[in-house]
């Protein structure tokens, strides 16, 4: 109970406090509109019907884990700069939980990505909105979000210590986009993508989301996300407890 | 109250540190209410507040009572009892008003009354107060000041850092000075006061070069130490002298053809006592 309102309590914060940054919004909702224009021109000139939609929920998943990424590594950093980190540290509350609210809320603004991207699609490249299966689809959207955002925690844990893992997080956005199938089908990548691919959560999400949009069997990819929610929480945790103890050693908490 | 005193870099701020489990002790141990910070972390932190000086430290794009509230979760203050404890801290802390503003509108002394009031949200029995009303206009730093001395009337201890001398003669019950990471003296303010060497301090207010008529009069007898400091327009020079040795004169001469302003003999202060044992140290 303790747990969950400490996640709560930093979820809503940071969802409030990022909802106003008009900079947040504006690369969350404009980087996957973008691509997914470049994507939109690509899959129309290929001429395959019904690759629209694929394209569609491809940079959507993007916009979330784009915002995922860029939130998680700042919820650490901005909070080193504004002074905030080590108010969270002192507090009695377990420290990876209220790192797990903050990344859960960026990811969770990537919804924001998400409806645009798709309005986008409909209103100006007519993309159809026809979902196999709409129930799943819905429950496939929060699975994700709560995946990416549970990885976001394990790449949090690096900016406790490190104040400039952001150049290694900058450099995952596209590899992971090539990596996890949101635009290219996995398929024509070379074999040894594969295994990786299925260690990263955005490759389950888009194929959770996608099967429940454009038919197919997204029970089995919403339970390994949700599985690998769970892995990631306990490598985020391990992470956090350890890396948070060498930052009180090394007195780089407070240091911008 | 208990006040800590010393130059930067003396090791006022990593001691806070190390007491509120922000920094982990490279050697040596650390106790707050006899439990050990390093041991016991989590038992610590449920019993302590901290105040750091300076404006960072709040979420600036939501309101003030957001902050409250959002600190109230962490500390696991319950839900029945926040607004209550919100609403008499606001009112302690003057803020009553105000707290639906976004924080990043509040003036600095704003946000160090709402730190104060953060620090207090679970009603801790240890407070660290760290500069509290650095970079606060006089009035703020006056209004806070009595926010302080109403923690200590509460009953609760209280650990306060500051550079202000004034501020630790005014508050504090007793004060270390600290230096090179040791404390080199501990008492009440009255005790430290006396335990400087009997002295007459006088104090020259010259516009123009200080420098020169200050080398000279170390070399006089009965000289122990001068100083000096730049107020606005004018330098003053403050001479410690032998008890007995009236050589107010004497010193007058050395500034002699340079405007000369006020000229006072005054008693010790705690400022004096403590340039003193910095200076010792």
């Amino acid at each position: 109970m303790k747990v969950l309102r400490v996640i709560l309590a930093c979820w809503w914060l940071n969802l409030k406090n990022l909802s106003r940054s008009a900079f947040f919004l504006l690369t969350a909702v404009m980087a996957p509109v973008l691509l997914s224009t470049i994507a939109f021109y690509m899959f129309q000139a290929g001429g395959r019907p019904g690759t629209l939609l694929y394209a569609a929920l491809g940079s959507a998943v993007y916009g979330i884990w784009s915002s995922t990424l860029f939130g998680s590594g700042g919820a650490i950093q901005w909070q080193r700069w504004g002074g905030t980190l080590e108010l969270l540290v002192a507090s009695p509350a377990p420290f990876v939980f209220a790192v797990a609210g903050f990344t859960l809320a960026t990811a969770t603004l990537g919804i924001y990505s998400l409806v645009a991207t798709l309005a986008w699609g409909t209103l100006l490249f007519d993309v159809p909105l026809d979902l196999a299966h709409p129930a799943l689809f819905v429950a496939a959207i929060p699975v994700t979000v709560l995946s990416l955002g549970l990885l976001g925690l394990v790449l949090a844990s690096t900016f406790v210590l490190y104040r400039n893992a952001n150049a290694l997080s900058n450099m995952l956005e596209y590899a992971v986009l090539l990596a996890t199938g949101m635009l290219v089908p996995l398929s024509l990548l070379p074999g040894w993508v594969t295994p990786i691919a299925w260690v990263l959560a955005p490759t389950w999400g888009i194929r959770a989301i996608r099967d429940a949009a454009l038919g197919g069997d997204p029970v089995f990819a919403i339970a390994m996300a949700l599985a690998l929610a769970g892995v990631y929480l306990a490598l985020g945790a391990a992470l956090i407890a350890n890396l948070e103890r060498l930052a009180r050693q090394r007195g780089t908490l407070s240091l911008a | 109250m208990f006040g800590v005193l010393g130059p930067n870099g003396a090791g006022k701020t990593t001691m806070i540190k190390v007491f509120t489990t922000l920094l982990l002790p490279t050697s040596g141990a650390a106790r707050v209410l006899g439990l050990d910070v390093v041991a016991n972390t989590g038992e610590v932190r449920r019993k302590i507040g901290f105040v750091f000086g300076g404006d960072r430290g709040l979420y600036g794009r939501i309101s003030g009572l957001d902050n409250l509230r959002f600190f109230a979760e962490l500390y696991d203050v319950p839900v029945r009892e926040q607004r209550r404890r919100i609403e008499s801290l606001l009112e302690l802390v003057g803020l009553r008003g105000r707290e639906r503003e976004r924080v990043e509108g509040y003036s600095r002394g704003m946000r160090q009354r709402l730190h104060i009031a953060r620090g207090l949200l679970h009603d801790p029995p240890v407070v660290f107060l760290d500069e509290p009303t650095l970079g606060v206009d006089p009035v703020g730093a006056r209004e806070l000041r009595e926010v302080i001395t109403g923690l200590a009337a509460a009953g609760k201890t209280v650990l306060l850092t500051t550079h202000y001398m004034f501020e630790a003669d005014a508050l504090c019950d007793r004060i270390a000075v600290i230096a090179g990471g040791r404390i080199v003296a501990e008492g009440t303010p009255q005790e430290l006061k006396a335990g400087v060497r009997e002295a007459r301090v006088i104090e020259i207010e010259v516009f123009g070069d200080a420098e020169e008529p200050a080398a000279a009069m170390r070399t006089l007898n009965g000289v122990r130490a001068v100083t000096v400091t730049t107020h606005d327009q004018a330098q003053l020079i403050t001479a410690e002298t032998e008890p007995n040795a009236e050589l107010t004169p004497a010193l007058l001469a050395q500034v002699d053809g340079a405007a000369v302003g006020r000229v006072a003999v005054r008693e010790i202060t705690l400022e004096d006592a403590y340039v003193s044992l910095v200076r010792e140290a």
